[in-house]
């Protein structure tokens, strides 16, 4: 028949099939080059010192050891703050205040925090905790990244929650049992992987961030445990080491991005991990 | 079991037992009722802090911050004309590169990929979305500029040299640093950010209605341009919307290739700064009355912006959730 249109819809379907491909190649290629790098770049220069040693003054052997505890620190306090404040958050969006007005609004403003700039919650901390203390310190670094936490847990705690068939929380509360019990005892428990799952998350995300902490935890060249001081982190010394103009302190910007990059990459794996386990069971 | 019920009166024991549940049930309502309004309460601190913070430079210099071009911390005349110029269009160059390789990206993962490769790719995708931006940062510092500078610009700088309006926007000297490779940058940090979420979208569409289309003897390219498209455009631009606001809220990855340089060049190779790299580098460093407070007041500035583009990309999602949830 018009054989001319066919062989046209069939060109043009071929042309921008393969526009896509190209599109893939080039994309993937991209962020294969940034990752063959850094493992490149990272691996080069890591040994023992790193895990030993304190940051260095320019010019003499160091490590990283400072700011690889002071990350684990204000983390783990961020951690400490907002997930409890994020599952019980969660749990009342999708527990309680499933339909209400202020879960709607509860639900709008969190997804905006959750990509709201990480540079302005730094401001925002430092407004509410640097000037009030007085000082730069790690209490403030870890409430930073707590904000940055909370929506994240918050997210996924109600999406697991709302996954639980509603039968369940029926059959509980059929028994009598209030419904603070049947929460605790029968959804939580059930959503227990996808709640962990956000957790996760949550801890890579901030395992990297580095712009709330400039102005709240600052940076600290020496070796400190004090939350009420200034402490040093693994963004942070990676951002003052890469913009110096000493070599050595290039290489020691580099191992710790692949030390942030590895954690961060196991993290999201072992959440994903998990929350395949739960879809399927 | 009427009997039973009856002989809870209020001072026998089990009632007692009965009326302290009920008092840690109504508790733990209001504890997580409480949390909820903390999430509210930050959004409204974040504003309220900010305005505060920035009110001695809001009252010095009014609305002309925003179309003045003057930063002198010296003698204390500030504009935010640069930083927001730099913001727009870094983040501009970032989406003419991103939308369209990862929605590209996209189309490979839900129609061409072959099954046992869809997975790893897709994985692979979504774990590029999750590192940190300071990683891009820093290889787009020790990486991508140096060959900017040495290879890449001088190129573009010469070939454009003879044409009008091309040979201003992309006038020398090449330093390898500055407004493009910022944009870069964001668009290869913003990339599997797009493919994630429109591949997410994309596997929306009821199958039955690709399917009636490939019936009718629709190609590939005819049922994505014609069906899946159309039904997913609000979820597209939503997710795009979403891209543009980690683009233009963004941190680390440009403030490490963007020079830090306030003026508004017309090149776009030379270097300028963005809101969120001038305030990263200069915060620490704002002595004065009105430094830090108008360094604050970018930061406000740039919270309402994302605000305004993340909702509508949320106002955009949720149009498409409702539209799938109506037809199933």
């Amino acid at each position: 028949m018009n054989s001319g249109y066919y062989f046209r819809r069939r060109l043009r379907n071929r042309f921008f099939l393969s526009l896509s491909v190209v599109a893939t190649a080039f994309g993937l290629s991209w962020l294969a080059l940034i990752l063959g790098t850094l493992l490149y770049e990272g691996f080069s220069s890591i040994d023992l010192g790193l895990f030993i040693q304190s940051t260095p003054p320019p010019g003499s052997m160091g490590g990283l050891l400072n700011a690889i505890l002071g990350s684990l620190m204000m983390s783990s306090f961020a951690v400490l703050i907002g997930t409890p404040l994020g599952i019980f958050a969660g749990t009342y969006l999708a527990e309680y205040g499933r339909h209400t007005k202020l879960a709607t609004v509860v639900r709008f403003v969190n997804d905006i925090l959750l990509s709201a700039p990480s540079i302005v919650l730094g401001l925002f901390i430092y407004d509410v905790m640097v000037l009030t203390m007085g000082h730069f310190s790690a209490w403030a670094g870890g409430v930073a990244l707590a904000v940055i936490v909370i929506p994240v847990v918050v997210r996924t705690t109600e999406n697991m929650l709302l996954l639980i068939p509603n039968t369940l929380r029926e059959a509980a509360v059929a028994l009598g049992a209030p419904r603070s019990h049947v929460i605790q005892q029968v959804t939580w428990r059930a959503a227990r992987a996808g709640i962990v799952t956000g957790v996760l998350l949550a801890i890579a995300r901030i395992s990297g961030e580095t712009a709330p902490l400039l102005f709240t935890a600052l940076n600290n060249q020496f070796f400190s445990l004090n939350p009420n001081a200034p402490m040093a982190s693994l963004p942070v010394a990676i951002f003052q080491m890469a913009m110096s103009p000493y070599a050595d302190w290039h290489r020691l910007a580099w191992s710790g991005a692949l030390l942030i990059t590895l954690a961060v990459l196991v993290l999201s794996i072992t959440a994903r991990v998990l929350e395949a386990r739960t879809d399927r069971s | 079991m009427v009997d039973l019920a009856l002989s809870h009166d209020v001072t026998s024991p089990s009632s007692a037992r009965l009326r302290s549940s009920y008092r840690n049930d109504r508790l733990f309502h209001r504890l997580t009722l409480g949390c909820a309004v903390v999430v509210v309460a930050m959004f409204v601190g974040i504003i309220w802090s900010l305005t505060a913070g920035a009110w001695p430079a809001i009252r010095a210099f009014g609305l002309p911050f925003l179309w003045t071009e003057a930063w002198n911390p010296v003698t204390e005349k500030f504009g935010a004309l640069a930083p927001i110029y730099g913001t727009l269009v870094t983040s501009a160059i970032a989406m003419l590169f991103a939308v369209p390789i990862g929605i590209g990206i996209a189309i490979f993962l839900t129609e061409l990929c072959p099954r046992p490769l869809r997975r790893p790719i897709g994985i692979a995708v979504e774990l590029l979305a999750g590192i940190p931006s300071i990683i891009y940062g820093i290889w787009g510092l020790f990486v991508l500029a140096p060959v900017l500078q040495q290879s890449v610009m001088p190129r573009v700088i010469g070939t454009f040299a003879g044409i009008p309006v091309l040979s201003s926007l992309f006038a020398g000297p090449p330093y390898g640093i500055g407004i493009f490779t910022a944009g870069l940058i964001l668009a290869i940090m913003t990339l599997p950010f797009i493919s994630a979420i429109t591949r997410d979208v994309f596997e929306a569409v009821p199958p039955v209605l690709k399917e009636a289309a490939y019936g009718l003897g629709a190609t590939t390219w005819e049922v994505l341009w014609n069906v899946v498209l159309p039904y997913t455009r609000a979820g597209v631009v939503g997710g795009v919307m979403l891209a543009l606001g980690r683009a233009l809220g963004e941190t680390m990855a440009v403030t490490f290739v963007i020079g830090n340089a306030h003026r508004i060049a017309t090149s776009l190779l030379a270097p300028g700064t963005t809101i969120s790299a001038a305030i990263a580098n200069e915060f620490t460093e704002a002595i004065g009355d009105l430094y830090g407070p108008a360094l604050i007041e970018l930061g406000l500035i740039l919270f309402l912006v994302t605000v305004v583009v993340l909702a509508v990309a949320q106002l955009m999602l949720h149009r498409l959730e409702l539209r799938a949830g109506e037809r199933p």
